[in-house]
């Protein structure tokens, strides 16, 4: 672990290797400071949507930062296919959320209009469809069935195989990855900073902290702050089966080998060794209800995890005033998000700045008070 | 026939019908304690006692002594009290004793004041070139196939591997007009002299008169090679042959069936779902959970009897059980523990004289590291048919363990949930990185630990805050 | 690969395997029935495709994998056999709706 590197991201996860791939493209001297095996790891657990509708309510930037991943998604996919030879099986051919009753499709066109009224959001032409249409392009919908959204930019990706794409790619790029490396502590002297880890002390000219939920513990320790909400979200899989589902769905979806996935719940509780197979049961009910014909499908395995995120739910990017060349980077949709890190993130850390008009609204500034104590708890 | 428990509540709970079960569950339920006994076979026996009350081979002598002390055991436990409901999966048990069983297609749920896990064990993997093509078995497949439904092999047959099951299995297929080609024995020859401080306890334990006249019986009638150090199964889409090295020699012998043996292990997935600790033990090369003397485990109201709690062999399961029944029945209610038979010190004693030889047994019979640790193109996870280059190369890029390694590859993730690659991939990542097997750890397992239908899943009883997690608007 | 032993005296069951009729035993289980009956009962995998045969014929292994009157994904080491049962080798992954 010797070595003076240009980088050192903090975090191995799907957000960190992200950035760190996309700084290594750019010929920088990285290492990656990560965690062991057991670990919570929202990239092992995650839904693996590549999702535009309905994000950015409340923060149009936010909405216009994820179409911009959405279209750069093709372009991360064939570098990384090019680069390591994994597909990491990218679809954009359109998502739908459905409603079962009528309550939930009032309350989901509620959305859609207050989506489409917010100023400053880009149109991504998410509309609401009645069960007639849907049937079109889902044809074994149940009657419960009572509509839903659809949005033409939503897509998924195979998650855990663009996991390995980035850490397979990062021995063709040099990138050093120090597994079973937490770091304690950070310090900047000399013009670099010090990584206290438990195998010592790893130097570099700037660093990334993209711990998750972790960040909130490290930032503070170089002048930044990311007050984080993190929650728990159980997903239920069922065995392989023949394709049956043309598009992806909000909670079902059904991956490139054949599993479908179900999802997903939010929970205060933070232990993510347990689950609730109650919770799991109202998941899998719902998905019956959406399509009938699952209810014979195995359920081979059911998880639960804890989501990385940001206390207003938005993601925080930031650099600090304190520590010049220290940035933090978190976020909920570490799928979604994954080649705006790649190529955007990464570029603006290797030229030493974040730019304002790009990522300026996910400052931490957004929060007021920055430094103040807050519980969330993790 | 298939019928949900009577009760939402029992005193006590116990999982699995194999010596420990039976016996824990005779014992608790003629202390007067409401019993439930859910198994997932057709009938009683487990895997040692299999069809112990409809077995076809009538002749008593062709499964042996050792075998019938089964049916003794399965009357003990149709006299008291137990409710016993068969071909019942459970799928979940989580710190509160809340315990979900699949029973014909549908789901039923009930809570226990305690709860005794006797999961018994499963053979160990054998991860050998050629494992996964048709026509290579386990011998406790063969074994379960001659006791439950009297069928033998009839076309070329080869049993490799070690152990006493592999003895056991030899003879009773001898004896019921089987066919055995060729027995290839993989012992390593130091672990003769290994063995030896340990011979004594063994020379006076009932296993060796047993074991050494089953041999003779065996060795009369079949070749037996022994010292094999290499094993592959090949041919095209159906095994056509078995080649193996044996005192360097290699030789290849066209096959039809191939069953492998290399001793059994505790069947951790639903004890590790639970939240139960377990311990990487050194000698039997498995993971065990950590328990006190009474078979009381790291979780409150959870007990693990029989070779689930580590492998001792069916008289020690048939022991465990009466003494975690017993730790129950003292613990709920301690008035009735003058109805037992045994005291808890008679039962102690017992398992001491039942554990006799055991570690003579497990120290030879200790497993090499080339059958247990396969490198290249040979499968280690049958359902994602992922092979050890791949568990290798995912060492390379960064996996410390089986989790990331899941990320990584899907080990572990198909159907049978890591119980034919867990312990392989453990030890495989271990000696790849210069670790323990206890600093690698184990997958992560989590309720259904056997798959249900989603419409079983759906079926669980849901509270509005459950709903509430869930439709979030 | 396996043979009855001529004591075993249990009443037979009919079933059919891919339409044809096998004698099977009653108390059978649906994976011992296929492996007596001498016909091709390989499966074939959901991943690449390969050939399978039961590997453990106690609920472990998941390679007993059959469909059990119109059921897809069944442990047939698990199932008894019951008289006109339908059971189809399967091959790949499981069908919709089955």
């Amino acid at each position: 672990m010797s070595g003076d590197y240009d980088v050192a991201v903090v975090g191995g996860g799907l957000l960190g290797s992200a950035i760190a791939w996309g700084l290594g493209r750019l010929g920088k001297k990285v290492a990656v400071l990560d965690e062991g095996d057991i670990t919570k790891r929202a990239s092992r657990a995650n839904f693996a949507l590549v999702w535009v509708q309905s994000k950015g309510l409340g923060m149009p930037a936010y909405t216009v930062w994820t179409v911009q991943a959405s279209q750069a998604w093709g372009r991360l996919a064939s570098e990384l296919k090019q680069q390591t030879g994994l597909d990491v099986a990218l679809q954009q051919n359109g998502g739908f959320h459905l409603t079962l009753g009528e309550d939930e499709f009032g309350q989901r066109a509620e959305l859609v209009k207050r989506m489409h009224n917010q100023a400053g959001a880009a149109d991504y032409k998410m509309e609401m469809l009645r069960p007639s249409e849907i049937k079109k392009a889902l044809p074994l919908i149940g009657p419960e069935v009572s509509g839903g959204s659809y949005c033409p930019l939503d897509g998924h990706v195979n998650s855990l195989r663009t996991f390995r794409a980035f850490h397979t790619g990062f021995k063709a790029f040099g990138i050093d990855y120090f597994p079973e490396r937490p770091v304690s502590a950070i310090s900047k002297s000399g013009g670099e900073f010090r990584l206290t880890t438990p195998e010592g002390e790893l130097r570099a000219a700037k660093i990334v902290l993209a711990a998750g939920n972790a960040n909130q513990t490290l930032a503070p320790m170089v002048g930044l702050y990311a007050p984080m909400g993190p929650t728990r979200g159980q997903v239920v899989v069922t065995e392989r089966t023949m394709p049956f589902l043309p598009h992806p769905l909000t909670t079902i979806r059904q991956t490139d080998e054949g599993t479908v996935m179900i999802g997903d719940s939010k929970e205060d509780e933070l232990d993510d060794r347990t689950l609730k197979p109650s919770i799991s049961g109202v998941m899998a009910d719902r998905a019956q209800r959406m399509f009938p014909h699952l209810s014979r499908l195995n359920v081979v395995r059911s998880w639960s995890g804890i989501r990385v995120m940001p206390q207003d739910g938005f993601p925080i990017y930031d650099q600090s005033e304190t520590h010049p060349g220290a940035f933090v980077a978190c976020c909920h949709s570490g799928v979604t998000l994954a080649s705006n890190h790649a190529f955007e993130i990464a570029r603006m850390v290797a030229q030493g700045a974040l730019e304002p008009e790009l990522v300026g609204a996910f400052s931490a500034s957004r929060f007021g008070g920055a430094g103040a104590a807050n519980s969330s708890g993790y | 026939m298939t019928v949900a428990p009577k009760r939402e509540d029992y005193d006590v709970v116990v999982i699995g019908a194999g010596p420990a079960g039976l016996a824990a569950a005779a014992t608790s339920a003629e202390a007067g304690l409401s019993t439930l006994l859910l198994d997932e076979n057709i009938g009683p026996g487990g895997q040692v006692f299999r069809a112990i009350a409809s077995t076809p081979v009538t002749e008593r002598n062709q499964l042996g002594a050792d075998y019938w002390v089964g049916a003794d055991l399965v009357q003990s436990l149709r006299a008291s009290n137990a409710e016993v409901i068969h071909r019942a999966t459970v799928w979940s048990l989580d710190r509160n004793l809340d315990i979900a069983v699949s029973i014909g297609g549908a789901s039923a749920f009930v809570k226990a004041k305690r709860v005794i896990l006797a999961i018994g064990a499963l053979e160990r993997p054998f991860p050998i070139p050629g494992w996964t093509l048709p026509g290579v078995m386990t011998a406790g497949a063969a074994q379960t196939m001659l006791k439950s439904s009297a069928l033998v092999p009839d076309g070329r047959t080869v049993i490799a591997g070690q152990g006493p099951l592999l003895w056991l299995l030899a003879a009773q297929i001898l004896r019921l007009g089987g066919r055995i080609d060729r027995i290839l024995d993989t012992t390593e020859r130091g672990n003769y002299f290994a063995a030896l401080p340990h011979a004594f306890a063994f020379l006076t334990s009932p296993y060796f008169a047993k074991g050494l006249s089953m041999m003779r019986e065996v060795k009369a009638k079949v070749q037996v090679v022994s010292g094999v150090t290499e094993l592959a199964a090949s041919g095209d889409g159906q095994l056509a042959s078995v080649s193996y090295v044996a005192g360097g020699k290699r030789e290849t012998i066209p096959t039809d069936l191939l069953l492998l043996h290399q001793g059994v292990v505790p069947n951790v997935n639903l004890a590790m779902a639970a939240g139960i600790e377990h311990r990487w033990d050194d000698l039997q090369l498995c993971w065990s959970p950590v328990l006190d003397a009474s078979g009381n485990s790291s979780v409150a109201g959870i007990a693990i009897a029989g070779d689930g709690a580590g492998i001792g062999g069916a008289n020690a399961a048939v022991v465990r059980g009466r003494i975690a029944a017993r730790a129950a029945v003292d613990a709920l209610a301690p008035a009735s523990a003058a109805k037992l038979p045994a005291t808890m010190a008679t039962l102690r004693s017992d398992l001491a004289k039942a554990e006799r030889g055991r570690l003579f047994l497990d120290t030879l019979f200790r497993p090499a590291p080339q059958f247990r640790i396969p490198s290249g193109d040979t499968i280690v996870c049958r359902c994602e048919e992922v092979t050890a280059k791949d568990v290798l190369d995912s060492v390379a890029i960064g996996a410390t363990g089986p989790n990331q390694l899941k990320a990584y590859r899907r080990t572990g993730m198909g159907p049978c949930q890591g119980r034919l690659c867990g312990l392989t991939v453990t030890e495989l990542m271990a000696q790849a990185r210069g670790k323990t097997p206890q600093e690698i750890g184990y997958y992560r397992l989590r309720a259904p630990v056997k798959p249900i239908t989603l419409a079983e899943l759906a079926a669980v009883p849901k509270s509005e805050a459950d709903v509430k997690a869930v439709v979030r608007g | 690969m396996f043979r009855r032993s001529e004591q075993d005296k249990r009443p037979q069951v009919q079933i059919f395997v891919d339409g044809v009729a096998v004698a099977a035993r009653q108390g059978d289980t649906v994976s011992a029935a296929l492996l007596a009956s001498g016909q091709d009962a390989r499966r074939s995998t959901a991943v690449s495709g390969a050939p399978r045969l039961p590997y453990c014929m106690m609920g472990v292994c998941f390679d007993c994998l059959v469909t059990i009157d119109g059921v897809g994904n069944r442990q047939g080491c698990l199932v008894p056999v019951a008289e006109g049962m339908q059971i189809e080798i399967q091959k790949g992954k499981r069908e919709i709706g089955r």
